[in-house]
């Protein structure tokens, strides 16, 4: 049977060319590979190959001419014994674009039939982390990621921790500490320092069904490895229609230490929350430590865990029970108030919490909460909370534009515009990279004291 | 080709030799099929075709057991066809539909089967080598036999991670195989402007990683050759590296020109050095197989194919609603 041969499409926004060229001519016979022609697409002039054998019966399309619709039938290929004289007559309008099988729906949603804000819906989990009566324990950050790290080891044999000075060294921040005497050096890894290296082999094991931590001095250096991370570690399960993905734990300091300088003092916070397929946890206190490393680890997806220096040393009050962990995507209210919402998140608590008992005694009255997750994040607890006290001011350490407060902001302004009676305020690092002289770095990042002109602005105080 | 010639051909049955010219040509029809569609506008975005190179996985494949994993770059149709993924599957997912082996959400560039143990399928040059390499740990540390073909092509060999995971793979005794795809050029750009060195398997002599050259348009060479490093990976000495010396037909993808290159070239290369002609003249002059053997082969690759492109078509898109899913996993995916 006669077949047309059609204007191809030869780059991926082709959808018009010009037929520069025949290399064959009528009653030629083609096989499989052979160039027919040059074809001039958007971009280049390409070689157009015949897919099937026969012979050229009728060329359609003259050469030379211009704007040629794709799929348009540029020539007629007989098959062995077939002749010119059997071709009807040639259609050369454009064959109609192949028909997706789904109609791609209208997915534009109906404008709201009044014009009065939607109530927005707020769920937030009230419940306490721990029941009252629990027994407490008084601990150090660096102990409860310890303890978690060792408890899920101990839990499932596929947990191991790789990562650099990790395990005879210990970890440089001394995180790992009488890991690697418990369990082996099969599974707690020294590596050489090759971030993008080791972070991609961490996520093959996690493929092969592995449950890696694996460490990053700091966050500084994750850098190297972002595209494990992001391409790798977060899309696979999505690229792979759910077959496979990376159960597994980034983790190590991020942010601002000590007068360590630019390369070694930035929040990636907000970079992480942005991406689909990542969870990101940011905690504060020893217990968040101890009970959100647990569920990272348990978790069936990739965990950016965000953990500070400065926090390391800070004790803590820890349950001190068998299991004890704490669910994403809840935030924790650390003080109740009624004048003001200051939400925050990891080291950014200790401004918030300092900030709010500074202004208790100016008689201000303000609520703190604690986000702890910032994918997922529990907006509903802000929302809530915003309801009863009409205000926020939002703290972290992290640069101001493209901020985890600029998405709280955000979030507020779309969901609970009703309820604000005052802008949300973002108190942020300073937009420089971080200097080193002490007095320029207690200035680049947040201070309590700009929190608390934050609150006294939006509560016009 | 600097590759060197294979003088002793590995004991091979008729029925292999008839084996690797079904599944070379499968490739290579189901890659025209590709470009087919591609020019008819069903296939969209990167197409990047194996036409041409069909011999070096063919002839890996042959060397793989139960248990083992393969990762590859973004030409990995042919892959994905030589580890026994269903070709209606693939082309389903060259067309961007539901039944597609990423359900139409990952595209030529991002294909999986847990079952086949084909992790990908990766779009990034140079990324997929450490994941291959991490497969590889974890076999290791479960403690099987099991190995890990980490392809990769000459412009990738460029890119530092290559060289990382080396180094990690040398020091921890991976079992892992990285096979350099050589075929001369990485996208526009040919191995002699890119790259310093003119053996790239040789640099894992700096690590103590051993390997050879191969050439990659005889399908039993790349077999002895494969044979070799799996030998050397099961037996838990570590990785080895291949570098099989390879040609792209068809240019890097679909909306190459190749200018960098004389149409002479390409010929050449068709004419005097094609892997499925070596195989059929082998077949043909040994006499393991007669033309109506070979025709009745051709025959039923010409249905497998014309198949999964109607199969493809046919194939509705994805529902709206996976747009949302995927994203996150409830439950950790079944080791398979």
């Amino acid at each position: 049977m006669a077949t047309e041969i059609l204007m191809p499409a030869l780059s991926p926004t082709m959808e018009e060319g010009t037929l520069a060229k025949w290399l064959v001519k009528e009653g030629d016979t083609v096989k499989s590979g052979d160039i027919m022609a040059e074809i001039e697409t958007d971009k280049a002039t390409m070689e157009f190959e015949a897919v099937d054998e026969g012979v050229i019966g009728k060329i359609l399309i003259e050469e030379g001419t211009e704007g040629v619709k794709v799929n348009t039938a540029i020539a007629i290929l007989l098959e062995e014994g077939e002749s010119a004289e059997d071709i009807d007559t040639a259609k050369s309008e454009p064959a109609s674009a192949p028909v997706p099988a789904n109609k791609e729906q209208s997915s534009e949603t109906a404008p709201a039939e009044s014009k009065t804000h939607p109530e927005p819906k707020v769920e937030a989990d009230t419940t306490p982390d721990w029941p009252e009566g629990t027994k407490l324990k008084q601990q150090t950050v660096r102990e409860a990621l310890r303890d978690a790290m060792a408890e899920e080891m101990r839990r499932d044999e596929n947990v191991f921790l790789m990562g650099e000075e990790v395990a005879e060294y210990q970890g440089a921040y001394k995180i790992s500490q009488g890991l690697l005497d418990e369990f082996g050096a099969k599974r707690v890894i020294d590596t050489p320092i090759t971030e993008h290296g080791f972070a991609g082999i961490g996520v093959g094991a996690a493929f092969g069904g592995l449950r890696p931590i694996v460490e990053f001095m700091t966050w500084n250096f994750g850098m190297q490895a972002i595209d494990q991370i992001i391409n790798s570690a977060a899309k696979t399960l999505y690229m792979s229609g759910g077959q496979m993905g990376a159960p597994m734990v980034f983790r190590g300091p991020n942010g601002a230490a000590a007068r360590v300088g630019a390369q070694h003092s930035q929040d990636y916070a907000a970079w992480y929350m942005q991406i689909p397929g990542l969870k990101v946890a940011m905690p504060y206190s020893a217990s968040d430590y101890k009970g959100l490393m647990k569920s990272a680890i348990r978790d069936p997806n990739p965990v950016i865990f965000l953990e500070n220096e400065i926090l390391y040393g800070r004790s803590f009050d820890v349950p001190d029970t068998d299991d004890y962990t704490v669910p994403f995507g809840k935030a924790r209210i650390w003080r109740e108030g009624k004048d003001v919402t200051i939400v925050s998140f990891g080291i950014g608590m200790t401004y918030a919490l300092e900030a709010a008992e500074k202004l208790a005694a100016d008689g201000i009255d303000a609520e703190v909460i604690d986000l702890r997750t910032l994918r997922p994040m529990d907006t509903a607890s802000i929302i809530k909370s915003v309801q009863k006290t009409n205000r926020c001011v939002t703290v972290e350490e992290g640069w101001p534009q493209g901020s985890v407060g600029g998405y709280i902001s955000s979030v507020l302004m779309q969901q609970a515009f009703d309820y604000l009676d005052a802008p949300v305020i973002n108190c942020t690092g300073k937009d420089v990279p971080m200097p080193y002289a002490a007095n320029l770095e207690k200035h680049a990042l947040v201070t309590t004291a700009e929190v608390i002109d934050a609150v006294k602005t939006v509560t016009y105080k | 080709m600097a590759a060197r010639k294979t003088t002793s051909k590995p004991n091979v049955s008729a029925e292999e030799l008839k084996a690797y010219y079904h599944d070379m040509l499968l490739i290579r029809r189901f890659e025209e099929k590709a470009g087919q569609l591609y020019g008819m506008g069903l296939i969209g975005g990167f197409c990047h075709l194996y036409i041409g190179q069909e011999a070096v996985v063919v002839g890996l494949e042959a060397t793989a057991k139960e248990g083992d994993s393969r990762i590859t770059t973004y030409r990995d149709h042919g892959h994905m066809l030589a580890c026994g993924m269903d070709p209606n599957g693939v082309m389903a997912e060259l067309t961007g539909r539901e039944d597609g082996y990423s359900k139409g959400k990952g595209g030529s560039m991002h294909m999986f089967s847990k079952d086949k143990r084909f992790y990908g399928g990766h779009g990034i040059v140079g990324a997929n080598v450490p994941l291959g390499a991490g497969l590889a740990f974890a076999d290791k540390y479960k403690g099987n036999d099991a190995v890990t073909f980490t392809y990769f092509g000459d412009g990738a060999a460029n890119q530092g991670q290559v060289y990382e995971t080396f180094n990690m793979a040398a020091l921890w005794q991976l079992p892992c195989i990285f096979i350099i795809e050589n075929n001369q050029y990485a996208m526009g750009t040919s191995q002699q402007r890119s790259t310093s060195s003119a053996e790239i398997w040789e640099r894992g002599k700096a690590f103590g990683i051993p390997g050879e050259a191969v050439d990659g348009m005889d399908v039993l060479a790349v077999k002895a050759a494969g044979e070799t490093a799996v030998a050397h990976c099961r037996a838990g000495k570590g990785p080895y590296i291949l570098e099989i010396k390879t040609y792209r037909y068809r240019g890097h993808s679909m909306s190459d020109p190749a200018k960098y290159r004389t149409r002479e070239e390409v010929q050449k290369m068709r004419d005097e050095r094609d892997p499925i002609e070596a195989v059929r003249t082998l077949l043909l002059q040994g006499e393991h197989a007669t033309e109506e053997d070979l025709k009745a082969i051709d025959k039923k690759i010409k249905d497998v194919v014309n198949e999964s492109a109607e199969f493809a078509k046919n194939s509705p898109e994805p529902a709206l609603d996976e747009l949302w899913t995927d994203i996150y996993a409830t439950e950790i995916p079944q080791e398979a």
